[in-house]
């Protein structure tokens, strides 16, 4: 049952371990500035969960800004467009920063970021022309994760589907862009959340932030007392500041107490959570037609030398972007895509920027901290710290052993790998990694039946 | 790629807390502090030197093991400072030096070395020493006056005064008033006797959160309750509740023993079985034993059941649907 005043709803249930990291919020006050056109943008096939696309574009080809270079008839999967206008100059392999491979498709700038002429707003009517335009919008969630939107969405109405969480929480340090996104872009937040609300048929929508944002805050809460929600469906929650608040299980559990059972999904309990940028970028597509081709990213850092919050085209170079942010201030020890806490370590800066991407962190050796890996001492803290009460330390050692009945009994694949784990631990243990082991196996296991 | 040189690359969290293993010792370290003062203001600086004995031969005898089995050098963790403390904080201050050093080493090298250093250990290597001083020595149960002075530095003068709860369990002798009880003038191993200092340094053990109050309090907790029920039953005084409490190595037990990370359960509910197990065993020994205190061994005892207690108390991963079996059959 909904608590709380009208509009502002308290966490219905609090979420469990969790831990207290430096926000580091430096970049907060910086409004999102758009980079320079790049010379250049490689735009990887393969940036969403699910199918890869199969280019539709050849060498020598003359694309716009807006215009469909790749898509999959598979379901999972999100079509991509060109960011630039110019011409493909290349379609082949190249290096994701993950390090796998992907077809890519290179486009040289012409620097006139041209839109292409088929850019139109979509007619929507019904649901299925709802799904049907956010499918072409190209969009994943924008958060980290790169699931498409549009298979999210795509839920059974049978199914009591009824709570709309939109996650503001934007719990790692460092990114501000989510932040960003609800202090300047509001009215885009505002009727997104009222024409998804309707298009759906959520009874429930909960738009949640971390108690560190007052600013955002005041702007969400107007959007959560808009005049348009008469019953006071749409609600506010205001959440501690901890990490991980903002994982999507943490989420739909203080939105509405419910929990997501492990391998199951937010929506088998009812739920669909939204990144509160994925969100604007709905209604700014509904409104031009214009599909995903820039994102906003907070660029910070102890090795940056100007901390930025920028916009830039898909696919452009993390050098670029680097180098518009001052390039770095220090020697680069670690480069991370995404936050510190669940970010990708990357080997250098000649990557470009996915759809999910919403973070460049830089750090000097000196700020890289890490530590030595020693013994386990068993203190705990691992498991306290798990917000999915796991054992992380027995896991370890269940992983180490191949010990397959243990790891699924006390549930290794349960794990979101959200590093508190990892964070808290004094031994300096990387848990994470020991956690990925412990999957792999239980996989491996798993294809040998 | 930078100049062509590759970045560090490692998996996530890119951020970690600042506590280490050596900083958590080092908080040990000082919530043993307040201890080893009132040992040496009870016990006269033979306290200290007991206390220097024991914790070099630990540090040492880790670093030779270690070097010997050609291992990476883990003296510099401090755990096995924390060892040398706690044993010595359970000798009488007349304990001949050279029982002390036999003490160190077996904790450190039978104990923790022998099952692979440190986490490893089933038992706690300072109980452990402790418990085989007492079965290879008379002299662990040779008590040292209190207060003779804080000079007293040889110990061989010392005269074997009873502790309280021998005069307790015999019924014969004096009990010291509750509040020397509750300062620590009275017999006694060296860092038991003081009940406000092992409470100070507790204190200062949970504010830092290197422990959780858990198992201190189900502990001692359980103590007060059995003996409450003693007392109702056998009609005695509430002193007697007081000076079951406060006497033997309870306060030290419950606090740094029994807390043990290595051997006591990670989960909330393992803590509590853990704490009320040692009391339910301290009371047994205590009330029906044949000797008068049994801190030690219900703490030992309590390790060994530490893996079973775990593996019962691990709690479900999240969401788990609590009748899961149920409904299988329901459906089957």
């Amino acid at each position: 049952m909904a608590k709380g005043t009208k509009g502002v709803l308290t966490a219905v249930k609090k979420v469990r371990g969790g831990v207290k990291v430096d926000h580091r919020k430096n970049t907060a006050d910086l409004e999102v500035v758009r980079i320079p056109t790049p010379a250049k943008v490689v735009i990887p096939m393969a940036m969403h969960i699910g199918a890869p696309c199969e280019p539709v574009v050849k060498v020598g080809d003359t694309v716009a800004v807006g215009q469909l270079i790749g898509d999959s008839d598979k379901f999972v999967s999100a079509p991509i467009h060109a960011s630039v206008s110019g011409t493909v100059t290349a379609v082949g392999d190249v290096k994701l920063p993950n390090g796998m491979m992907s077809k890519a498709v290179t486009i040289e700038s012409d620097g006139e970021m041209r839109l292409w002429e088929g850019i139109k707003p979509p007619v929507v009517e019904t649901r299925e022309d709802f799904i049907k335009a956010v499918r072409d919008s190209g969009l994943v969630g924008l958060g980290g994760a790169g699931f498409p939107t549009h298979v999210k969405l795509n839920f059974d109405p049978s199914k009591g589907i009824d709570t709309l969480v939109i996650n503001a929480a934007e719990c790692e340090p460092y990114i501000t862009v989510d932040y960003r996104e609800c202090i300047d872009n509001s009215w885009d937040i505002l009727s997104a959340v009222y024409t998804i609300k309707e298009m759906l048929g959520f009874k429930k929508v909960v738009i949640a932030a971390e108690d560190n944002k007052p600013e955002a805050f005041r702007i969400l809460k107007r959007i959560a007392d808009d005049q348009a929600d008469t019953d006071d469906e749409v609600k506010l929650m205001v959440l501690e500041s901890k990490y991980p608040q903002g994982a999507e299980k943490m989420m739909v559990q203080s939105a509405t107490g419910r929990k997501v059972p492990p391998g199951k999904l937010p929506a088998d309990v009812g739920c669909v959570v939204m990144n509160v940028a994925s969100v604007a970028f709905i209604s700014r597509y509904l409104k031009t037609g214009k599909p995903l081709v820039s994102r906003s990213l907070t660029v910070d850092g102890s090795a940056i030398k100007e901390p930025k919050n920028v916009r830039v085209p898909i696919g452009t170079n993390i050098g670029d972007i680097i180098e518009f942010c001052g390039g770095f201030s220090k020697e680069p020890y670690k480069l991370i895509t995404g936050g510190p806490m669940m970010g990708l370590a990357i080997v250098g800066t000649d990557l470009p920027i996915l759809k999910q991407n919403n973070a460049i962190l830089a750090f000097a050796e000196e700020d890289a901290l890490l530590k030595t890996e020693t013994d386990c001492i068993r203190c705990g803290r691992c498991a306290m710290a798990c917000p999915l009460s796991l054992t992380p330390t027995n896991i370890v050692r269940a992983a180490k052993a191949r010990d397959v009945d243990t790891m699924k009994r006390i549930g290794a694949n349960v794990c979101m790998e959200c590093g508190s784990c990892a964070y808290s631990c004094p031994a300096g243990k990387p848990l994470v990694q020991y956690m990925r082991l412990a999957k792999a196996i239980l996989r491996e296991e798993s294809a040998k039946k | 790629m930078i100049d062509g040189k590759l970045l560090h690359v490692s998996a996530s969290p890119h951020f970690r807390s600042k506590a280490t293993t050596k900083s958590i010792m080092l908080d040990v370290i000082i919530a043993l502090l307040p201890s080893l003062i009132a040992s040496v203001v009870i016990f006269g600086l033979r306290a200290l030197l007991v206390t220097i004995i024991s914790v070099a031969t630990c540090v040492l005898s880790e670093y030779v093991f270690r070097k010997l089995l050609k291992r990476s050098n883990t003296i510099t963790d401090l755990s096995a400072v924390v060892t040398g403390l706690l044993l010595a904080f359970n000798m009488p201050s007349g304990i001949p030096l050279w029982m002390v050093a036999i003490g160190g080493v077996f904790a450190i090298v039978i104990v923790k070395q022998c099952f692979g250093g440190i986490g490893q250990n089933f038992v706690n290597p300072a109980i452990a020493g402790r418990i085989f001083m007492l079965l290879s020595f008379g002299k662990m149960m040779e008590w040292s006056e209190p207060m003779a002075g804080i000079m007293n530095i040889t110990g061989v003068e010392a005269i074997s005064g009873a502790t309280p709860l021998a005069v307790m369990s015999s019924g014969e002798g004096l009990l010291p008033s509750l509040m020397d009880m509750f300062l620590g003038i009275r017999g006694g191993c060296l860092g038991e006797t003081c009940i406000a200092a092992i409470i100070l340094g507790g204190i200062y053990l949970v504010a830092r959160k290197v422990i959780k109050p858990v198992i201190p309090l189900s502990y001692i907790g359980t103590v007060a309750v059995i003996m409450i029920i003693v007392k109702f039953t056998k009609g005695s005084d509430w002193s007697f509740v007081a000076y079951q409490l406060m006497s033997g190595g309870l306060f030290l037990g419950a606090v740094f023993m029994a807390t043990d990370y290595t051997t006591s359960p990670i989960t909330f509910t393992g803590k509590i079985i853990f704490g009320v197990g040692c009391g339910l065993l301290t009371c047994l020994i205590r009330l029906f034993g044949s000797l008068p205190e049994g801190v030690s061994y219900s703490i030992i005892l309590m390790n060994v059941l530490c893996p079973l207690i775990e593996r019962y108390t691990t709690p479900k991963p999240f969401g788990t649907p609590k009748k899961e079996k149920k409904e299988g059959e329901a459906k089957a």
